[in-house]
């Protein structure tokens, strides 16, 4: 297999709303990633374009709709979508394009305008539900992950306020992310416990918002990379995906399971067999501040139920032992749902080349995992990354 | 291998009716303002242009989908056009029956790549393939800045 | 990047410009129904729902018993096998206090919903509904519950055919 490094990422701000459309939001992102990484358009032999469903920028065949801002104008082009874990599942996609051999360079373009849908893509998530079993209850989406906070916070007696700690790290940690939406230097523990109750245990300042924007990575092949002496580039080392049960009602919500599957994937083609040991830092997947947690201990950086407690000791600030989510993550940056990809893929590539400026975790950092969540809830895409 | 049990009698088929409620609102983006605002404020029509690549684009774009250049330069679509190619339509969306035929054409610029799609003007058996038009638009104040407020193409001789 | 790029693009609109139209926009609502079939297993669910029971459908190579039930094994990779009347009693798994409704609007009172695994199925198997004749305060994860069903002539074929799940009552298991 050939070995696979990205080489360039680029995104645009995220904001609640934003005016250019979708394809010029991925042209911005594209066009940052190819300039980053010193190529053109014309370098790129194959596009990846990750996208969430069609009804959020209300265009029936999105891809299609974004492939000139993509770059993929008379290409190979493919659009994949796995629900929030395309922010991640888009660059395992583009990376079996290379490491088959059949391109030396791809661009992953990842695109969300969820503010076209009015007066909320409320409505359009409704119908990622059952149509039969459970549409008739009129669910909103919160319902689901408020099922699954209360689950996991029972089973373990975990505090809300053990919880509050994620999204008060990461709007903290967005304070150096020039594309933040939801950034807070001063933001509190009691900020998010006294937030309007939403579904309990979901309050608003759990919850990251919809958002427009787009982000872009630029992959190539280690050939590649030597002949055009490429100095920043980061490594992909290992890539895992799972899906569980389409039964959610059938599911126990308390232990990501799906992610678990596809991190043991990744880290067996890393070589990683200690992951608390070998892996530096992490970029879960954080919609909400318990996924997070959630998250940590799928991807076996912590043991079921610890994750609150490494984070109440400061294990996972930026200057922490295991730094998560330094990017400030969906919770500080904003939630364009595939778009995620800029934090999740994108700081791994800026965080082990040294380019993550005010957020650079203060000590050396060589292996990165990144992850992503989708689907039903229960999704999991996982990418490990050297420096 | 298949289902071990099926039913046979389709009257204990159910189904579950729903409607997708979703109202959108789809701003033009950075080069679609400059097209729209020009439309309804000045009752031109604006392509873009690439000058690496000789290429004027319409409806413009904000980058060349080949240099990948953003572009930034803006001219005036000429005032006449031709009709590339037409259709007839006899029903409407939904399925319903058009009390008329309304024809509509893919109209092309000298120069330009794309065109836009738009009703064209005459009654069906006038409608041809290559016939010169100009766009008839909405009064000023009837203008909103979408593209309906180009209220389709007309012959260039019908005019005089 | 911070160092190497200086711009970051994106126009930020608020929500004003966007609803007092100072930006030029395309306005469209999409009038798009569906009739979505409930299939073999579904629709003999919604028909034993209309009788007052639930029905699940047993798999003989892993020894489940599937709710909901379906017709065929995602994990055996073979045609069910039988189809099983189960009870309507059953444990609360996890639940919401949701002060939101199906739109986002927020509501004063709050809906109690959460996920039943149901008595005769196999672990953990269950449905999403609504809870009832409890407070906010008094539900609880582990909680025994059993259905409120809608009066005979009222029910329709219908998961709403159960009004809520109730806490059990003295004599009840």
């Amino acid at each position: 297999m050939t070995k696979v490094g990205v080489i360039g990422a680029g995104m645009t701000l995220f904001r609640r709303r934003l005016e250019e459309t979708g394809k010029e939001l991925c042209f911005e992102a594209t066009k940052m990633a190819l300039d980053s990484a010193g190529l053109t358009r014309g370098d790129v032999d194959m596009v990846v374009c990750g996208t969430a469903p069609d009804a959020f920028d209300g265009v029936a065949m999105k891809g299609e709709y974004l492939l000139d801002g993509s770059g993929g104008y008379r290409k190979p082009y493919t659009r994949v979508f796995t629900g929030g874990g395309t922010g991640v599942f888009s660059t395992i996609a583009g990376w079996w394009h290379v490491a088959s051999g059949l391109a030396d360079v791809v661009l992953v373009v990842n695109e969300e305008k969820m503010s076209s849908c009015q007066p909320h893509p409320q409505s359009v998530f409704a119908h990622i539900w059952d149509p039969i079993l459970d549409r008739p209850l009129k669910p909103n989406l919160v319902w689901i992950f408020a099922m699954e906070m209360n689950r996991y916070m029972t089973v373990y007696g975990v505090k809300k306020e053990d919880i509050a700690r994620v999204a008060v790290k990461n709007k903290r940690n967005a304070v150096g992310h020039p594309c933040a939406q939801l950034a807070d230097p001063n933001i509190t523990v009691d900020d998010v416990l006294n937030s309007e109750v939403m579904a309990w245990p979901v309050q608003r300042l759990d919850i990251s918002p919809p958002s427009d924007g787009a982000s872009a990575v630029v992959l190539a092949s280690e050939d590649f990379i030597r002949k055009r002496r490429i100095k920043d580039r980061a490594w992909i080392s290992g890539v895992g995906w799972c899906i569980d049960s389409t039964m959610w009602t059938d599911r126990d919500l308390v232990f990501p399971e799906y992610v678990a599957r596809a991190a043991k994937h990744a880290y067996k083609m890393a070589k990683i067999d200690e992951p608390r040991r070998q892996i530096d830092f992490a970029e879960p997947y954080d919609p909400f501040d318990y996924k997070e947690l959630h998250h940590l201990e799928g991807l076996l950086l912590a043991d079921k139920g610890e994750a609150p407690i490494l984070t109440r000791e400061g294990v996972t600030e930026r200057d922490g032992k295991m730094p998560v989510c330094p990017s400030g993550g969906l919770l500080g940056v904003g939630n364009p749902i595939a778009a995620t990809m800029g934090m999740k893929i994108g700081e791994l590539f800026w965080q082990l080349t040294g380019q993550a400026g005010k957020r650079q975790i203060p000590h050396e950092v060589h292996t990165g995992v990144s992850q992503a969540w989708g689907d039903l809830m229960q999704y999991g895409s996982v990418v490990v990354m050297r420096g | 291998m298949t289902f071990l049990d099926r039913t046979t009698d389709a009257r204990k088929f159910r189904h579950w009716p729903g409607n997708v409620e979703a109202d959108y609102i789809y701003t033009s983006g950075v080069a679609g303002e400059r097209f729209f605002v020009a439309l309804r404020d000045e009752g031109r029509m604006l392509a873009s242009r690439c000058t690496a690549c000789h290429l004027d684009y319409l409806p413009p774009r904000m980058f060349c989908e080949d240099c990948f250049a953003e572009l930034t330069e803006y001219l005036d679509v000429p005032k006449t056009g031709r009709v590339a190619a037409i259709t007839a339509a006899h029903i409407d969306r939904t399925g319903a029956q058009l009390s008329h035929p309304q024809v509509w054409a893919f109209v092309t610029f000298e120069g330009i790549r794309g065109g836009l799609v738009h009703r064209l003007l005459t009654p069906p058996d006038q409608a041809r393939a290559g016939t010169a038009v100009r766009a008839k638009l909405k009064p000023r104040d009837a203008r909103t800045g979408t593209i309906a407020d180009i209220e389709g193409f007309e012959p260039v001789r019908s005019r005089f | 990047m911070t160092a190497r790029i200086s711009r970051w693009p994106g126009v930020e609109l608020s929500a004003a410009d966007l609803n007092e139209r100072k930006v030029t926009q395309t306005r469209f609502r999409p009038d798009a129904k569906y009739a979505w079939s409930a299939g073999e297993a579904m629709s003999r669910f919604l028909a034993e729902l209309q009788n007052g029971r639930l029905i699940a459908r047993s798999c003989r190579r892993c020894e489940r018993i599937l709710f909901p039930p379906r017709m065929f094994c995602e994990e055996c990779f073979r045609p069910t096998d039988e189809w099983i009347f189960i009870q309507d009693t059953g444990t609360i798994e996890t639940f919401s206090v949701s002060y939101l409704d199906t739109d986002a609007k927020r509501i004063a009172e709050p809906i109690l919903v959460g996920v039943v695994s149901l008595d005769g199925a196999s672990p953990k198997m269950g449905m999403m509904h609504f809870f009832g004749e409890m407070t906010k305060d008094e539900i609880r994860i582990g909680m025994r519950v059993k259905a409120e069903w809608r009066p005979p002539r009222e029910r329709q074929g219908s998961v709403l055919d159960i009004r809520y799940f109730r806490p059990l009552r003295k004599g009840e298991q």
